[in-house]
């Protein structure tokens, strides 16, 4: 029994040192070197400065810019060191009332527009950091943020348009827009 | 569904069948040592470890010394993990400088991580430091799975011998399966997910500037982190402004890759596979669902290869893949037709070429309706348990699905050993009412089956519907179990209903609306957990160590060939029948109530 003991101990001596020393210092080096860029949060640079991570989602509130997911996060919107999603039950009475105010809240900023809301543009993500919102979610968007850049709607459709990823390969996931990136090619627009 | 979404399932399982031949066929030969290159170049490696812990590889083990030696491993492991967290504040790579984690958190996560359960009570990036998630999680990870697919040879070999004692090595049989099967899968894929954007540093989180400054109200706290009430007990709110986003990173890429290849599950940060860091493109999603369930599926062409008849394992991956489609039909369908409460608040649900629509609460829109759908149906029915869209919003008969999963024991694929060897058990049980229904002695695989394999099997399948209906009956009638839930009504009983199916199944997913982090759930699941892993460990050890025993029994015109369609079917039957009579009062309390409640408000 005692040696029994004894091997299980070393055992995991060996294992924690091979899996949980040596397994994540290799890939980290291995993708330090081969994938700096991604190994370290993908983030956007521009004139050298960083100005956000290309895959964690930021809040947008303002009618210039385009609004992204909403985010159940906590103690506020967007915050990437605390991930998580609101967990509302579909029958939840307090998921129908937030719904309802998004959608007012849009409709708000855009009176004229009566058109459906895109589903994904008043439901929270499951991170609480989704970078992105669908192609139909922007559209949504762009009379609004035309208005208050004063800036041609044939204009603010074309960025959308050269800024819709689609699948990847063609087929896999869904196409979509990265909103961050968006608003910034949006705030160099003259 | 639309063309894409079936196109997608499509690859997804193409690939998957692609796979599970070549796979299944280098495993068995790992377990039984012959494949040539490994001899040649890593038997080094393997023979230095067996002599640094004084195993003799040559030793063979009676099926209770295997699962001594199954247990105490085991049982150091949690303790290891408990000890980590523990001490985490005094040790190095804490970047963010985290204190102790509680000691009923930390007892929870150890049972959960050691049991290849890994349920969280905890928020990965606000709570476990560096190396806690490495040399703690990650290797847990690793021998967890490593466990599972031992004991599952093991009881493979039971059939396969012939009148022999013995059922192999458990430190071999271990130490083959983390170094030659889920180590260099974890190398490849942690690699592939970095290219991705996945993200593997040990740098400290990362500041970001905000586009726009974030304008919001929080509750304000004094100093010691009370809250600050008025006359009233109203919270104080105070208005606040962020310009600045704090990153969390880490070295995630490695944890997960083992995650998944393991059918562990648990995330490096609190989203789990929905972190855009976790799985950020829908490549690392595809890859990530094939890692879920890859090995799962392969163990049956492993199993077939080492009883000698390919036959076999194809009929039990056949009875697996048409459980798997019957159930993701329902989750695909109900999530795409959106949440009918919301069809009259002006929001467009509808998928079209320019937005996938369904219910999209608590999803990715990378993902979409179809991947998230796919991803819940596969890490429910393996005992993965990883999530890349929120559960707990699904609608109530597409939520239904994956806890209906998780109450059939995870044998549709399931774990990584134990999805297999609680289908073997089945496997008994099926030939046993057949046996009955023909009046002859039940056989599988040329072993009789008689009263002690029986026993075994009866044990195995009945405490799982023990642990989660007693457990659930207890949380609903004390207030420690119902304040937990988050949502009102039949769904806050699912979230409960969900939890103790998830730790008796050593899922680890949940409806994650539930506070589980409470001295009640840390115990409550904990022991759940334990008694879900090790007391079906242990009985199917022992039916392996009877069943070695025994001669082999020719075939002969009587006997009942198991590789034939009928099989399959009674074998379907028999899941079916044992899951729905247990478990069809429970679902109608929960997710069947609250689908029924919301038809009639539409």
């Amino acid at each position: 029994m005692w040696s029994q003991i004894k091997t299980a101990f070393s055992m995991l001596a060996v294992f924690t040192v091979l899996t949980g020393l040596i397994y994540p210092a290799l890939v980290t080096g291995l993708a330090q070197e081969c994938f700096p860029r991604q190994a370290n949060g993908s983030m956007i640079r521009r004139a050298g400065k960083v100005v956000g991570s290309g895959l964690i989602g930021q809040p947008f509130s303002d009618p210039k810019y385009f609004w992204g997911r909403p985010s159940a996060t906590l103690p506020y919107p967007y915050n990437a060191a605390n991930s998580g999603a609101s967990n509302l039950g579909p029958s939840n009475p307090v998921l129908l009332s937030e719904v309802r105010a998004r959608v007012q809240a849009l409709r708000a900023a855009d009176p004229e527009d009566r058109a459906d809301v895109p589903v994904d543009l008043v439901t929270a993500s499951g991170s609480g950091l989704d970078p992105d919102i669908s192609p139909a979610a922007a559209f949504y968007q762009a009379a609004r943020v035309a208005r208050a850049r004063h800036l041609k709607l044939s204009r603010v459709r074309r960025l959308i348009a050269r800024h819709v990823t689609g699948r990847q390969f063609g087929i896999l996931g869904e196409p979509r827009v990265n909103v961050l990136k968006l608003n910034l090619a949006l705030d160099r627009m003259r | 569904m639309t063309g894409n979404d079936y196109l997608q399932v499509a690859l997804l399982l193409g690939v998957l069948a692609l796979l599970v031949k070549p796979l299944g066929g280098y495993m068995a030969g790992v377990y039984e040592g012959r494949i040539a290159f490994l001899n040649r170049f890593a038997a080094p490696v393997e023979n230095r470890i067996y002599r640094l812990c004084g195993v003799d590889p040559a030793e063979e083990m009676h099926w209770t010394r295997y699962a001594l030696a199954m247990l105490s491993f085991n049982l150091l492991g949690m303790l290891a993990v408990y000890a980590l967290q523990r001490v985490q504040a005094h040790l190095p790579l804490n970047p963010e400088a985290f204190p102790a984690v509680s000691p009923g958190s930390s007892f929870n996560t150890a049972v959960s991580y050691a049991t290849n359960t890994n349920w969280q009570d905890y928020s990965g990036e606000a709570t476990m430091s560096y190396l806690t998630q490495m040399a703690g999680l990650t290797v847990q990870n690793f021998v967890s799975a490593a466990s599972g697919m031992a004991v599952l040879v093991a009881m493979i070999r039971g059939f396969a011998r012939d009148a022999a004692a013995t059922i192999g090595n458990f430190w071999v049989d271990m130490t083959r399966s983390t170094l030659y099967i889920l180590l260099p899968l974890s190398l490849l894929l942690a690699l592939v997910l970095v290219s991705q954007g996945v993200v593997q540093t040990f740098s400290a989180y990362r500041t970001v500037p905000l586009l726009q400054p974030l304008h919001y109200r929080a509750v304000r706290q004094s100093g010691a982190g009370q809250r600050i009430t008025d006359a009233g007990d109203n919270p104080v709110t105070e208005k606040l402004v962020r310009k600045n986003q704090l990153i969390a990173v880490g070295p995630a890429a490695s944890q997960v890759a083992i995650k998944q290849i393991g059918t562990n599950g648990g995330g490096f940060f609190n989203a789990n596979s929905a972190h855009p860091f976790e799985n950020p493109t829908p490549l690392s999603d595809f890859l990530e669902m094939i890692a879920i369930v890859l090995i799962p599926a392969a163990l049956c062409y492993t199993f077939g290869s080492m009883v000698g008849d390919r036959r076999q394992g194809r009929a039990i991956f056949a009875a697996m893949a048409i459980m798997f489609v019957a159930m993701l039909v329902p989750v695909e369908h109900f999530e795409q037709a959106g949440n009918p409460l919301l069809a009259k608040t002006g929001v467009s649900q509808t998928a079209n070429a320019l937005q996938s629509g369904g219910n999209m609460e608590g999803k990715e829109v990378r993902f979409g309706v179809v991947n998230s759908a796919l991803w819940a149906t596969l890490t429910t029915t393996t005992s993965n348990g990883s999530v890349n869209s929120a559960l707990d919003s699904f609608t109530p008969l597409a939520g239904m699905v994956p806890m209906g999963a998780l109450q059939l024991g995870e044998v549709v694929f399931g774990g990584v050993g134990s999805g297999l060897y609680g289908m073997l058990v089945f496997a008994i049980i099926a030939v046993f009412v057949a046996g009955l229904m023909i009046g002859r002695t039940p056989e599988y695989l040329g072993k009789k089956i008689q009263a002690f394999e029986m026993k075994m099997a009866a044990v195995v399948i009945l405490i799982p519907p023990f642990l989660i209906l007693v457990g659930t009956a207890i949380a609903v009638m004390i207030p420690a179990g119902r304040v937990a839930a988050a949502n009102p009504g039949p769904h806050g009983f699912s979230e409960i209903l969900y939890a103790f199916s998830s730790a008796a199944a050593n899922n680890g997913s949940a409806f994650a609306g539930l506070s589980s982090n409470t001295p009640f759930y840390n115990t409550a699941l904990g022991l759940v957990m334990l008694f879900g892993r090790y007391w079906l460990m242990v009985p199917v050890l022992a039916i392996a160590g009877a069943l070695v025993r025994k001669k082999k029994v020719p075939v002969s015109a009587g006997t009942m060939p198991t590789h034939t369609p009928l099989f399959v079917i009674l074998l379907i039957g028999t899941i079916f029948i044992v899951g729905a009579l247990a478990f069809f009062p429970v679902l109608a309390l929960g997710p069947i109530a609250e689908y029924l409640k919301m038809v009639a408000v539409h």
